[in-house]
């Protein structure tokens, strides 16, 4: 585990997302209404899709283009045999940290 | 011979330690008990009750004088002490010191004062001993207007104490809903809801920015610049561990004083209890986890080993009438699942959060009766797989039989009352039904029962069920999503009849059964609510399609398109250079003429949206709202401008329509057009709103259709002026505003409803044509706005959060 701060969770909107940047690609970085956060690959396995850009709903994300749910906790797409890859994040005193061995370990791949 | 025990401070965790002493080895020590307060232990979670005047001091107190001269215990009451001297075991107390061999540090904790300016003017007090509560009961006595700033379990006590006494108050939250420390969204709205019932005015996200006042507290500074007028100011933010004694006698002091699992401090004659103390990283606030840090101290004095473990904690809200319990960790996480119970008409909401089949976290607001029940479950950590289907229900329900909601309605005696609006018992629908009443409609047309607000809808489809047999269909009614059982239709009149103006409280209310809706429902919901309450409801872009959220069309690469507006399709040199140049600066790979008369600059990146918008701001250049289920297009043609054949300026009146209708959200897209004669040049005949000019004035079609399906337009009216036509048009949306099912396009809402029923309201009520207007112009007051010029500013939220590819090249 190689936690790295990314910012103040009050930087992404709640029930919304916000991405970074990483060796691997764009990563997308949840705020649940509950204030938990996840972080997932940017990108639906359908079309390509910016999934920073749907609807945040429980702890599911709505693809923006064609409407695919994914379940964050897992990443599995609902009723689809195709997944998003998810990274570990959590809040520590109000900043979101994103694990930095998980993104490196991905680009390696 | 007798230890010297010296006790600095006499809360209710100090209480309890001197009670195990006494009562286990009341030889063992000579206590000496000092308190800065004059007078010696009470029940300080009762001064609520105290407040609101349903009990007196008298009745809290725990130890009175003659108890502690019946123990032996030494008071040194009203007597502060300014000094340890931890080198020479020697306290030092306002009127002389006093050695000992063990010390017990419990000063509690401070309440926290934000540093505003004008928090010491007199009239501004906090909440936490008794002389404060005595402070604000002689305020009340005046009367007058009460500002609590604070909406946590302290400050909401004290505002319905102060309520209770008859003062006006408001509350004041930083945070969106109240207490969400200890609650979720949906229990903070019901909390909310009664305590507004109560006359509480509830100010949530809203920030104190000073305390105004020439002398003495006079109102409450707001960020918005707002005042909010006040006799008394209670400052109930939070509490912070009272450490200043231990500090200075060189303890080691994180947030609390720094003790171990015996209690002892970093000087191992020197012991800490209460709220004053940290363990472990953790605080402690609440009165069970002192309860047990005094029974663990009270065996480390007495030299059994014994140790403190930081349990889980349940709160209740001692506001008479708010029943609220929440307990464990209902935060969500991965593996967790949620059980949700709401029953909206008793204002009931129950939540539990399940791990590993095991209950760690429960809300409940309305019934908190088996909260007992629950936190038992929670913390014996006991395997809940069995009992999961009635969990929620209770320990009642555990062991019996499932129930099929059928046949608990077949059991239902004749005099149960099914309409609760209407007073319709089961034996009336039964003898409608058997009368001939066999479908929903006709149970409503004879007995009323649901046709007021249709709660018991599905009660009565049951009845008519149970009591026809396999002679009934069920209807086969479309709910909105999986998320409620209502259409939009009913989701639509019953935000307008209970007045349901928040996301949290349409959930609530109408039983939504997810926490937070879905893609599906929460754009429809978000805009029914900002149609109907423009100025209560805030619009929540985090509800919308992404293309709403950005105001630009996101495109199948990810890239988005951008499209100024051109008011009635008329362009100058100025604007067309300023849009050249915004597609030469940001590599626009394609630039297209729209068929609604304008330009449509695609493949732009998302990161370059806010600038390409202040370039074309600075053009005098808006949105064009290519992307809204909102005003589209106006298209016109020259008319008499330039044209031989025209009759009327349709360019005039299609620009006026447009800056008259830009910027309001509909349930769906709407295009409009104005030909300047019946030869139509810009198509007007299969638009929403179409408009032909004649030489006699305007004949207004709607409800045409030019997509998926293609559909002339109806005529709605001929009206003489340009006046009336915008009037009619205006009245006309707003109508569809109202009314129409989300997604819905014009055309299919008025084959719903019928044009006659649309031209009663439109053309021939001209009150009502009135009040349509109004209710538009109203919500332009807020919508009527370029949202490029606002997201423009906000440039950073367009970029990613962070950019670790250059981390990693550092």
């Amino acid at each position: 585990m190689n936690w790295i701060d990314i910012g103040p969770i009050g930087d992404i909107p709640l029930r919304g997302a916000r991405t970074i940047k990483t060796e691997a690609g764009c990563v997308a970085v949840f705020r649940t209404g509950t204030d938990e956060v996840f972080a997932a690959t940017d990108r639906c396995p359908h079309k390509g899709g910016p999934l920073s850009e749907g609807i945040v709903h429980g702890q599911s994300i709505t693809c923006p283009l064609h409407n695919w749910v994914f379940d964050l906790n897992t990443g599995q797409a609902q009723g689809e045999d195709a997944a998003i890859t998810t990274f570990g994040v959590k809040i520590e005193d109000g900043r979101v940290l994103i694990d930095a061995s998980q993104l490196a370990a991905k680009s390696a791949a | 011979m007798k230890q010297k025990l010296v006790i600095v401070g006499a809360g209710m965790a100090s209480g309890r330690v001197i009670e195990h002493l006494v009562e286990n080895a009341p030889d063992a020590f000579d206590i000496t008990l000092f308190n800065a307060e004059p007078r010696g232990n009470y029940n300080r979670i009762m001064l609520s009750p105290v407040l609101s005047g349903e009990q007196t001091y008298d009745d809290i107190v725990t130890h009175d004088d003659a108890w502690y001269a019946a123990h032996g215990v030494t008071c040194r009451f009203g007597e502060p002490v300014i000094d340890i001297d931890a080198g020479a075991k020697v306290v030092e107390g306002q009127n002389g010191p006093l050695p000992y061999d063990k010390l017990v540090i419990a000063t509690g904790s401070a309440p926290f004062i934000i540093p505003v300016p004008g928090k010491d003017l007199p009239g501004v007090i906090t909440y936490r001993d008794l002389d404060d509560t005595n402070a604000m009961i002689e305020a009340a006595d005046k009367g007058g207007k009460a500002v609590v700033i604070g909406g946590g379990l302290l400050g909401l006590e004290a505002a319905a104490g102060l309520a209770e006494r008859g003062m006006q108050v408001t509350v004041v939250h930083l945070m969106g809903h109240l207490m969400e420390r200890q609650l979720d969204e949906a229990a903070g709205y019901l909390l909310r809801k009664d305590l507004e019932g109560r006359g509480i005015t509830i100010r949530t996200q809203a920030s104190t920015k000073a305390i105004v006042g020439e002398g003495r507290a006079e109102g409450v500074l707001l960020d918005g610049d707002e005042v909010l007028p006040a006799d008394l100011v209670v400052m109930a933010v939070g509490i912070r561990p009272e450490t200043r004694l231990a500090q200075n006698a060189g303890l080691d002091v994180a947030r609390g004083i720094t003790v171990n699992a015996q209690m002892q401090t970093s000087n191992p004659d020197v012991f800490a209890v209460g709220e004053c103390v940290e363990f472990n990283g953790t605080l402690f606030g609440l009165v069970a986890p002192l309860y047990d840090q005094a029974k663990v101290l009270g065996q480390s004095l007495l030299g059994t080993p014994d140790a403190f473990i930081v349990k889980d904690t349940a709160t209740k809200l001692k506001v008479t009438g708010c029943n609220l319990f929440s307990a464990g960790d209902f935060a969500d996480g991965e593996g967790r699942e949620d059980i949700v119970l709401r029953d909206p008409g008793k204002g009931i909401y129950k939540r539990l959060v399940i791990e590993d089949d095991r209950l760690i976290g429960a809300v409940m607001y309305g019934d908190t009766a088996d909260g007992n029940w629950f936190f038992q479950l929670i913390k014996d950590g006991t395997d809940i797989d069995e009992m999961r289907e009635t969990l929620i229900f209770g320990p009642a329900f555990q062991g019996g039989a499932s129930v099929d909601p059928l046949s608990a309605v077949a059991a239902l005696p004749r005099d149960a009352e099914i309409c609760g609006c209407n007073g319709i018992c089961k034996g009336t629908i039964v003898d409608a039904i058997d009368g001939g009443a066999t479908d929903l409609g006709a149970i409503k047309a004879t007995t009323k029962a649901s046709a007021s607000c249709g709660t018991c809808t599905g009660l009565v489809e049951q009845l008519l069920q149970v009591t026809l047999g396999d002679a009934f269909e069920m209807p086969t009614v479309q709910p909105i999503c999986g998320c409620c059982d209502l259409t939009h239709e009913d989701v639509r009149r019953l935000i307008k009849s209970q007045e349901l103006k928040s996301q949290e409280a349409v959930w609530q209310e109408l039983a939504w059964k997810t926490r937070n809706g879905c893609h599906v429902c929460r754009p429809a919901v978000n805009f029914y609510l900002l149609a109907d309450w423009p100025l209560e409801y805030l619009d929540d872009p985090q509800s919308r399609f992404v293309n709403e959220r950005k105001h630009a069309n996101i495109q199948k690469d990810g890239t988005f398109s951008v499209v100024p507006r051109m008011w009635g399709g008329i362009t100058n040199a100025d604007e067309l250079r300023a849009i050249a140049d915004a597609a030469d600066k940001y590599d626009v790979p394609t630039v297209k003429v729209t068929g609604g008369q304008r330009i449509d600059l695609l493949g732009v990146r998302g990161a370059d949206l806010p600038a390409i918008w202040a370039d074309l701001n600075k053009a005098g250049l808006v949105s064009g709202h290519a992307y809204a289920k909102g005003l589209r297009t106006v298209k016109t043609c020259v008319g008499t401008d330039h044209c031989r054949f025209g009759t009327q300026d349709s360019t005039g009146l299609g620009i006026k329509l447009e800056q008259t209708l830009w910027g309001s959200w509909t349930p769906h897209k709407v295009k409009l057009a104005v030909s300047g004669c019946p030869r139509n040049c810009a198509e007007a005949t299969c638009k929403d709103v179409g408009i032909i000019c004649v030489d006699s004035g305007y004949q207004i079609g709607v409800a045409g259709a030019a997509g998926m399906d293609l559909k002339e337009t109806e005529r709605l009216c001929d009206v003489a002026t340009e006046q009336e036509a915008i009037d009619v048009t205006t009245a006309f949306v707003q109508l569809y505003r109202e009314n129409a099912k989300y997604l819905d396009r014009p055309y299919k809402w008025v084959a719903k409803v019928g044009l006659d029923w649309v031209k009663a309201r439109v053309v021939e009520d001209l009150d009502e044509r009135r009040r349509l207007i109004e209710a538009f112009e109203l919500s332009q007051s807020i919508y009527r706005t370029d949202p490029w010029a606002e997201h423009a500013r906000q440039a950073a939220r367009y970029q990613p959060m962070a950019d670790l590819t250059l981390e990693a090249a550092e």
